[in-house]
């Protein structure tokens, strides 16, 4: 069975006039695979991880998304979490007041908690913490500071593979992760999340540039536009997209 | 509500209930709205500093003349009178002593879509319109206003037909034309049709040595859609108290601009009231206010925002110069119903003045959740180390000074759109800090 | 860390209506009658055996305020208060001045309920486990039945006792400074409490001494319709330093309670007073029945050059809450600051403040408020800050937050700033907003359920003022937040 199953997935922004933004997307993800979503602007990539994560501000009109055969859909925001979908944000989001450390925490033992495991221990959180952080150039300073708050770019990312890393998600859906990086701090993500790689977890790289793909390699590279997956296949795909440009896609859409 | 304590009337009350007693009987609207106000004003008298809208500005001991209503002005010393915002090309109308003189006034050759008559005439012909007067009603007692409704009896009439785009503002030259002080009041009504475009603007002046009092008061109807600007200069005489009102009712995706520049008068209080009830409006009133000697300024604003989406945006600046008196009073509310309501208000205080004194009182009421709003007030001395930068760098004490209360007060001026109005307006201020200097 | 997590468990262990201090004790007690009259004044200073000057002084307050009328200027609606149908005094029988194994068993029990310790061994017991030491001032109704740690205070030469028990063992310095700072005319509840005030703590900290440990007095209504009038006066000398805390809890009754407490702070020159209040009153039910009317009169003199009066409070509790813990810095470079913390939530009526009035040079002050509105609370700011003609070089920074938790609540500010003097630099910023969707969607994303990154993200909002609180009372307060705004989160 397929980690994440998505069938004929139709979505509009929530309200009467809402526009209709995912036209009939279908994507198997089993676990172990990496799959990159890649596609021009506005075709419909982030809502789909929104979705995921179960965003309101999106009403599904049709289709099914399950999560290890549980309908994700019907699932509440932290419940999705629950069961290890994890969305590294492309516009992290500041929480002002609250340290990052302190932050981490509760959401781990919240997560521990639904799943009927025992919180984590003071000492084990402060090991674990400071293990993963010191591979991500993460300092003690930037875990004091509220969660996002005063970040660069750069950081709020590293921040965003840090929570992935401590959370060990099962599907890891990561936004324009690659967005606002240099080259350098594109390497140190990408080498965060190819240490999170196992055979049991799975994840959905979007990008809009083949670039990230150099250092995160996919399994599988799907084409999406206009709310559709309009061509899959391996990661040569990626390289012919970055010759080419989506302008094919565009007209055949049209 | 204190009514077993009420003290005795001043002379200046007794005065005006003297001048209530002409509010004339009769059956419509306008008369019955005249006698509620004459009522209010018998009850409730001239404000004192515990009645909280004027906590600040204590009528009942400012307001100790007791003078007479004044008489109709001579033409010619009107004319003479109505020096400000000559300049700017405009239609112009000259109210002196509380009734338009025709003479002076510009009524002819009307552009397309505009009418514009005066309130004497309007009422004479029992026009329609003036319906509209009346349509804000503020939540507590106004003495200024109520005095205005009870009293006024000519002003402007102006009704811009829907989709009209009125490029040629309006003038309205409010004067004081008498020999001996005297008391006026006038009245206009502003009609915007949905989707025009008008501009504003008024003055108000009159001889330094006399203490008259001026009242003057202008609703705003503004349609869906419409684009209202207006202007104000207050150069009142040295002597003089003023005080006026500007009430809007706006509309639904409509835009209000109104910029409010006091310099003149011994007293002034400017009250504005907007009621935001149509929704993703947009209003941005700022003023600027620069006051010497021993004068007493007021700016009093309240903000009803009472359906969704819309954005408020209000600059206040004051700068006080010897032992004057500055007071600005904001209050923003948010009905349950006004989500998403943006609002934003800001008084700033540049005290140049040992004796000067700044009083600030801005406010939220909020009573829906997912908005945003904020207020922000500060108030002190010019700051040292930029006067500091300028004088190291060859600039003399008062230009650096001038240079710095220009820059202070042009961020509000620079809202005025109109560029005759505003370039009026900053000479104003230049000639205000050379006066100065 | 651990609070936040705390702080939700608690919540979730609660019910809407629950108070966890809302139990009552049944004890003896000894009651005046009910009603106020002179009587009623000689009766609770007979009670206190207090000397003639002290009865006069409660005598001229009491004529005093027959002839006042209850402010109605608060942003506050409540039914009339029959003054006449209250009890002014209320006392547990058993006496209590000996030593704490004679105070009622009962007593002692509730305040352990309340995780007070009033045996210095159980408070030493605290220590050892982490905690610093704290000296305790226990107010059950109307009066202090333990006072901890005398003896190694008054080694130091700190003087905390019953202001009872000073009016008789220290009578010139209680004639010196009380109602020095808040005049026996200051206002309507002032001179009610100057009138009928039963007990309270009274601090003296001599010149030069740092008060070797936080002092603490915990405030408990009790009795049925009986009116809580505590007094504390706290005096600094000269370069004296005291850390006071404050808490305050209630049984849960159908009647509205009355509370009217005077607060008067002296900081003579160098000297410094922080004082720290976890207001949890009762604050009734979610119909908006029962709960404590908190009109509270607390003000800081800084009477002294370079004298500091720091007030933080937590204000979770009661009904109606009238209070603007205030600083008026008379000494030249004198200091004064304001944190609060505001919460509101069910029918609960909230007008809270400060004052800040600068007469000397040099003077500054710093307000930090933090208003939360939930249910169908209303929330007001209102503060003063104002310079008068000699106080230059005055300085303020001011900074009001109003968070809105559902839309049937409201959060209003109401500043007055007023300046008369040019050298004065006045800065003040106020906002209100609601809790942002994008926080919110982001934390439950990392598994937060909606009530816990609710409270997370308040917990974060209210940061700097918690800051300021000592630890173990920031640990208490952070999870009273937790639990006050508990049923908020629709």
């Amino acid at each position: 069975m397929a980690l994440l199953d998505i069938d004929n997935l139709h979505a509009k922004i929530d309200g009467e006039h809402g526009k209709e933004i995912l036209k009939g997307l279908s994507l198997k993800v089993n676990p172990g695979e990496v799959h990159a979503i890649m596609g021009p602007n506005g075709s419909g990539k982030s809502t789909l991880s929104y979705i995921l994560a179960g965003k309101e501000d999106y009403e599904v009109t049709d289709g099914t998304v399950t999560l290890d055969g549980e309908d994700l859909l019907e699932m509440e925001i932290d419940e999705r979490a629950a069961k290890g979908v994890f969305l590294a944000f492309q516009y992290p989001v500041e929480v002002p007041g609250v340290a990052t450390m302190t932050f981490l925490r509760a959401s781990l033992n919240a997560q521990r908690k639904k799943r009927g495991e025992a919180e984590v221990s003071t000492p084990d959180f402060l090991r674990l913490v400071k293990d993963k952080a010191a591979h991500l150039g993460i300092n003690q300073d930037m875990l004091r500071r509220g969660v996002n708050v005063g970040f660069s770019g750069g950081e709020k990312k590293r921040a965003e593979i840090l929570q992935m890393a401590i959370l060990e998600p099962k599907l890891c859906v990561l936004d324009e992760t690659d967005s606002g990086l240099d080259i350098d701090a594109l390497k140190v993500v990408s080498e965060g999340v190819n240490a999170l790689r196992s055979p049991d977890r799975a994840m959905i790289v979007i990008t809009h540039y083949q670039r990230l793909l150099n250092h995160i390699v996919p399994d599988f590279v799907h084409v999406m536009n206009k709310g559709r997956i309009v061509r899959s296949g391996g990661k040569e795909l990626a390289l012919e997209l970055e010759a080419n440009g989506y302008a094919e896609y565009q007209q055949d859409a049209a | 509500m204190n009514a077993d304590i009420r003290p005795i009337r001043t002379q200046a009350e007794q005065a005006i209930l003297a001048s209530l007693a002409t509010v004339p009987e009769g059956g419509d609207r306008l008369a019955d709205l005249r006698r509620a106000a004459a009522r209010s004003f018998e009850e409730n008298g001239l404000p004192h500093r515990r009645v909280e809208e004027w906590k600040y500005t204590d009528l009942r001991s400012l307001m100790r003349e007791a003078v007479p209503v004044a008489g109709a002005a001579a033409v010619a010393e009107a004319d003479a009178r109505a020096c400000l915002l000559r300049g700017v090309e405009a239609r112009r109308i000259v109210i002196a002593n509380g009734a338009v003189v025709p003479e002076l006034s510009d009524l002819a050759d009307l552009e397309e879509g505009l009418s514009l008559t005066t309130f004497a005439a309007a009422m004479a012909a029992g026009d329609e319109v003036l319906s509209r007067i009346g349509g804000i009603v503020p939540s507590r007692y106004d003495a200024s206003l109520a005095l205005n409704t009870a009293l006024a009896r000519d002003g402007v009439v102006i009704t811009v037909t829907p989709g009209a785009a009125i490029a040629r503002p309006v003038h309205v030259a409010h004067v004081f034309a008498g020999g001996t002080a005297a008391a006026m009041y006038d009245r206009s009504l502003v009609v915007v049709g949905a989707g025009a475009s008008f501009t504003y603007a008024e003055s108000f002046e009159g001889a330094d040595g006399l203490a008259y009092q001026a009242n003057s008061a202008t609703e705003f109807v503004v349609g869906d859609g419409a684009h209202l600007d207006v202007v104000r200069l207050q150069e009142e005489g040295a002597s003089a108290f003023h005080l006026s009102t500007l009430l809007f009712d706006v509309g639904r995706d409509s835009k209000v601009h109104a910029f409010t520049f006091g310099l003149g008068a011994a007293v002034a209080r400017t009250t504005l009231y907007a009621t935001l009830s149509g929704e993703d409006s947009h209003v941005g009133f700022n003023g600027a206010t620069l006051l010497k000697g021993r004068q007493h300024a007021d700016s009093t604003l309240f903000l009803d925002h009472q359906v969704p989406g819309c954005e408020s945006r209000e600059l206040f600046k004051t700068v006080l110069d010897d032992s004057a008196r500055g007071v600005f009073q904001g209050k923003i509310v948010v009905r349950q119903a006004a989500q998403k309501t943006d609002g934003r208000m800001m008084s700033r205080a540049l005290v140049l003045g040992d004796e000067a004194e700044m009083d600030n009182k801005p406010e939220l009421e909020i009573f829906a959740d997912d908005v945003q709003c904020g207020h922000g007030a500060t108030c002190g001395a010019i700051d040292d180390d930029l006067l500091f930068y300028l004088r190291a760098r060859g600039i003399p004490k008062k230009e650096a000074q001038s240079l710095l209360v220009q820059a202070f007060v042009g961020e509000a001026v620079e809202t005025v759109e109109h560029d005759g109005l505003r370039e009026a307006l900053v000479e104003r201020a230049e000639a205000w800090l050379a006066a100065r200097a | 860390m651990p609070a936040v997590q705390e702080t939700v468990d608690q919540v979730r262990s609660l019910d809407v209506d629950q108070y966890k201090y809302g139990f009552f004790t049944e004890i003896e007690t000894e009651k005046a009658p009910k009603g106020l009259s002179e009587d009623t004044v000689r009766f609770i200073s007979a009670k206190k055996n207090e000397p003639e000057w002290m009865l006069e002084w409660r005598l001229e307050a009491f004529r005093r305020w027959l002839t006042m009328r209850e402010p109605d200027w608060a942003r506050v609606s409540y039914p009339p208060i029959d003054y006449q149908d209250l009890y002014y005094y209320s006392a547990p029988k058993r006496p209590s001045e000996l030593s704490i194994d004679d105070i009622d068993p009962e007593i002692l029990a509730t305040y352990e309920k309340l995780g007070i310790p009033l045996r210095e061994r159980d408070a030493l017991l605290g220590i050892a486990s982490g905690g610093t030491k704290v000296a305790v001032d226990a107010v059950f109704d109307s009066v202090s039945v333990a006072t901890t740690f005398k003896e190694e205070l008054s080694k130091a030469g700190v003087i905390f006792m019953p202001i009872s028990e000073a009016v008789r063992e220290y009578p010139e310095l209680v004639k010196k400074y009380l109602g020095s700072v808040v005049p026996v005319t200051d206002n309507y509840f002032a001179t009610l409490n100057s009138a009928v005030f039963s007990d309270g703590s009274f601090v003296y900290v001599p010149k030069g001494v740092r008060c070797p440990m936080e002092l603490s007095t915990y405030f408990r209504i009790n009795e049925r319709n009986t009116g809580q009038f505590e007094r504390t006066l706290i005096i600094a000398d000269e370069g004296a330093y005291v850390s006071y805390l404050e808490g305050c809890t209630a049984p849960m009754r159908d009647e509205n309670q009355l509370h009217a407490a005077v607060v008067e702070l002296v900081a003579l020159d160098d000297a410094e007073i922080k004082y720290s209040t976890v207001q949890n009153w009762y604050p009734g039910d979610k119909d908006g029945k029962g709960g404590i009317f908190n009109f509270v009169t607390k003000r800081g003199d800084c009477r002294g050059d370079r004298s500091k009066i720091s007030w933080t409070q937590v204000e979770t509790g009661s009904a109606i809450t009238w209070k603007y813990p205030s600083c008026i810095l008379r000494g030249d470079n004198s200091q004064g600051e304001f944190y609060s913390i505001a919460i509101s939530n069910g029918r609960q009526q909230v007008d809270s403040g400060t004052k800040m009035i600068h007469l000397g040079k040099n003077t500054s002050s710093r307000i930090i408020s933090k208003g939360i509105a939930a249910g169908y609370s209303d929330n007001t700011y209102r503060g003063l800050v104002t310079a008068h003609r000699k106080a230059t070089g005055a300085r303020n920074f001011t900074n009001c937050d109003s968070l809105l938790i559902g839309d049937k609540c409201g959060a209003h500010t109401v500043p007055y700033i007023e300046s008369k003097n040019s050298s004065a630099q006045f800065e003040h910023e106020a906002t209100t907003s609601k809790i942002s969707d994008d926080q919110l969607f982001y934390c439950r994303q990392r598994g937060l359920d909606p009530e816990e990154a609710t409270a997370l993200i308040v917990n974060g909002f209210v940061k700097d003022v918690l800051q300021q609180l000592p630890m173990e009372f920031a640990v208490e307060a952070q999870k009273l937040i937790a639990v006050s705004l508990e049923g908020s989160v629709g």
